[in-house]
């Protein structure tokens, strides 16, 4: 069956068996959002460039309702990430969150399903702040995953809590036997004087089509330090649809990068508001295409309160007949006076049949704000290429060398080792720069 | 080991190697001299592989292969190098792990192992200190806000690392002070052998006082019009380049 007009009959199960919950009236209005803006076409200038709804038309599987995962011991360790031994561990598995599969550490988190969290002492929290992303974006896929929360992941670290392991979020998708499509949701409350990392990373088993509409909402209090990854290395039969919505709610920090490195059609969301006075954030972005893949990165840094600080630096390197988007939007509301903002969007196009369009965006209403934006688009620089062949190294290790030095920029932001030796690894096979 | 025979070549239409014959030995030390615009840096550029310029007539044997045919990096792994005029920066690319990249490439290309961290750390000390280079201009990116001098003492390093069996000096010593100069020499001078060759190609009769060639050969307007040994570079500097062309002007009438 079609997986569009499916919607409003599942949409309807679900809400006539959680009638009591208090995600109920949240579910509602997000339905009634998704009913009015639909899914985005590219009359919509915010998808111009990014074509989802041929996508959706398709004949997905859509099961909010949990069954055992097919799911196996082996497959769990093979998309592990290095530390994974001693870190928390959040499991999705077809957009469902399990807490069978997960390993948490309960002195440093609290983790509870959506569900349950909306009916608990952090009801409030819940009410508060799921689903406010959509508050940014003027499409319904947003509208879409809240309109089916209930099965999602609530985590709050409490108050004063540095955590010592990172927090790991997989996300699987098992398409052996049929597509799918999955609507992962996560909502993060990082209580006052709170420091925390958090890695997503996605993964797939099975040859049939995903198509992942995911929302991580993270709200940071006072004093809060957020270090954020998102890891993207799927196969080309695998889309993704994903909006990170960083609130700062008090003076704090974050750090995010997004690192695309495999897919299909990808499109990332990331919203960073600054709702506090004396804020910084930083967001880093690196993406490398080759195939058919196409990867949209859209970000919004809202400044909404004077003395904020923002650093956005985003590069690209697309092959063959791949396809980019970079829209950077900063908004600098009336009261955020004295507003740092810096956007740089670098790319290389490898192949003719390659393409990039790239957007800074800048929405300025305060009158003494400083802001920067700039954005490239080139190839390899010729002279370096003679002259590292000039050495001995072939064309295709020159280039690899050359485009490992553009990545490094970002790489370098990866502060776990581990972790950036586990990327730098997937480039270096991917740029065919593995040691022989 | 090197033989030139009529070579022209253009750019953009333009002539600037205008039938070019040149033999170099093993053992010898060639210095190529001529004003600006003669098309110096132009020979040094078309053997070491540089696409933008049309051969059209001529041909260039190196070691019996055809030089022309091959790739700029096969030129480097047949033995070929050029100590660039203008070395390129490579910001995020660091000097070390670049050699470390080329010297094996050209060790497997030579049936060679690779060099072990060991060894490689070890060869690089010995080639260090010949030419006076430090270990923290290698961690840095290559050639990145070096200074002139040690841009160009990193392409003679480089030199000694992959120790060519041909090396071509394109301007090298442009840019060095004395003490730099006789730091570059001093380090081409140790890598001499009746093996190997080098064409120093300058302006002046400076650097050949350290580096003593063999032979001397002038180019002017692509052509090399007179040939002898290191007095005429001697006979250059004092009479400058004009004395030239007043002898090929009165050959010309």
């Amino acid at each position: 069956m079609n997986l569009l007009t499916s919607l409003p009959d599942q949409f309807n199960n679900l809400q006539s068996q959680q009638q009591g919950s208090a995600l109920y009236s949240i579910r509602q209005k997000a339905f009634d959002t998704y009913n009015r803006l639909g899914i985005p076409t590219m009359r919509n200038e915010e998808w111009k460039y990014t074509r989802i709804s041929s996508l959706l038309k398709k004949d997905y599987s859509f099961n909010i309702h949990p069954a055992t995962p097919l799911i196996n011991n082996e497959d769990l360790d093979s998309v592990r990430l290095p530390g994974s031994k001693n870190a928390n561990e959040l499991f999705f598995v077809n957009g469902v969150f399990y807490s069978s599969l997960s390993k948490i550490n309960k002195d440093e988190l609290v983790v509870m399903s959506l569900d349950e969290a909306a009916n608990s002492e952090f009801k409030e929290i819940v009410q508060t702040h799921l689903g406010s992303s959509s508050k940014y974006m003027k499409d319904g896929m947003q509208a879409l995953n809240t309109a089916f929360a209930a099965n999602g992941l609530f985590v709050l670290v409490q108050k004063n809590k540095t955590l010592e392991q990172p927090v790991y979020i997989y996300h699987i998708t098992d398409t052996r036997v049929d597509s799918l499509f999955v609507q992962p949701g996560s909502l993060f409350y990082l209580d006052e004087n709170t420091t925390v990392e958090i890695v997503e990373t996605y993964a797939n088993f099975g040859s049939q089509e995903s198509f992942t509409n995911e929302i991580i909402e993270i709200i940071l209090q006072k004093d809060a330090r957020l270090q954020y990854y998102k890891i993207q290395n799927e196969a080309s039969h695998c889309h993704h649809v994903g909006t990170t919505h960083i609130h700062h709610a008090g003076k704090c920090f974050s750090n995010s990068i997004t690192i695309s490195l495999n897919g299909g059609t990808i499109r990332n969301n990331l919203n960073v508001i600054l709702d506090a006075e004396y804020n910084e954030a930083h967001l880093y972005g690196l993406y490398i295409a080759n195939g058919q893949t196409h990867i949209d990165n859209h970000t919004i840094v809202d400044n909404v309160k004077p003395n904020c600080y923002s650093n956005e630096f985003y590069k690209g390197i697309m092959n063959d007949k791949s396809t980019g988007v970079f829209n950077g939007k900063i908004f600098v509301r009336k009261d955020a006076q004295k507003t740092n903002a810096y956007q740089s969007n670098k790319n290389i196009l490898l192949s003719d049949l390659a393409s990039i369009n790239t957007k800074p965006q800048l929405e300025i209403f305060a009158d003494d704000v400083k802001c920067s934006h700039g954005c490239t688009i080139g190839r390899l620089d010729d002279e370096a290429m003679f002259y590292l062949r000039t050495r001995g190294i072939d064309e295709k290790k020159a280039q690899a060398l050359l485009l490992h030095a553009f990545a490094m920029d970002i790489l370098e932001q990866v502060k776990p080792t581990a972790l950036r030796a586990y990327i730098e690894e997937i480039i270096n096979q991917r740029l065919d720069f593995s040691e022989e | 080991m090197l033989n030139i025979k009529n070579l022209h070549a253009s750019v953009e239409g333009k002539e600037i190697l205008n039938g070019i014959n040149l033999e170099i030995n093993a053992g010898e030390v060639h210095a190529l001299m001529g004003p600006n615009g003669s098309g110096k840096s132009t020979l040094a550029s078309v053997l070491a592989g540089r696409q933008e310029y049309e051969i059209t007539e001529g041909s260039v044997e190196f070691l019996g292969k055809d030089l022309l045919e091959l790739s700029p990096e096969d030129r480097a792994k047949e033995g070929l190098f050029m100590a660039f005029q203008y070395p390129v920066e490579i910001p995020g690319v660091s000097t070390t792990n670049f050699i470390k990249t080329a010297i094996n490439e050209i060790r497997k290309y030579r049936g060679q192992e690779a060099l072990d961290a060991v060894a490689f750390l070890k060869l690089m000390k010995q080639r260090m200190a010949l030419v006076n280079i430090d270990q923290s201009l290698l961690t840095r990116s290559l050639n990145e806000d070096f200074s002139g001098g040690e841009k160009k003492r990193n392409e003679i390093f480089q030199m000694a690392m992959l120790e060519p069996k041909f090396a071509i000096l394109d301007e090298t010593d442009s840019g060095l002070d004395i003490d730099a100069l006789r730091i570059v020499a001093n380090g081409v001078n140790t890598l001499r052998s009746k093996d190997k060759a080098v064409l120093v190609v300058t302006h002046y009769q400076r650097l050949l006082e350290y580096i003593v060639p063999d032979y001397v050969h002038v180019l002017y307007k692509g052509r090399i019009v007179k040939s002898g040994n290191k007095d005429l570079a001697l006979e250059l500097e004092e009479k400058g380049y004009e004395f030239i062309r007043q002898e090929l002007e009165a050959v010309e009438v």
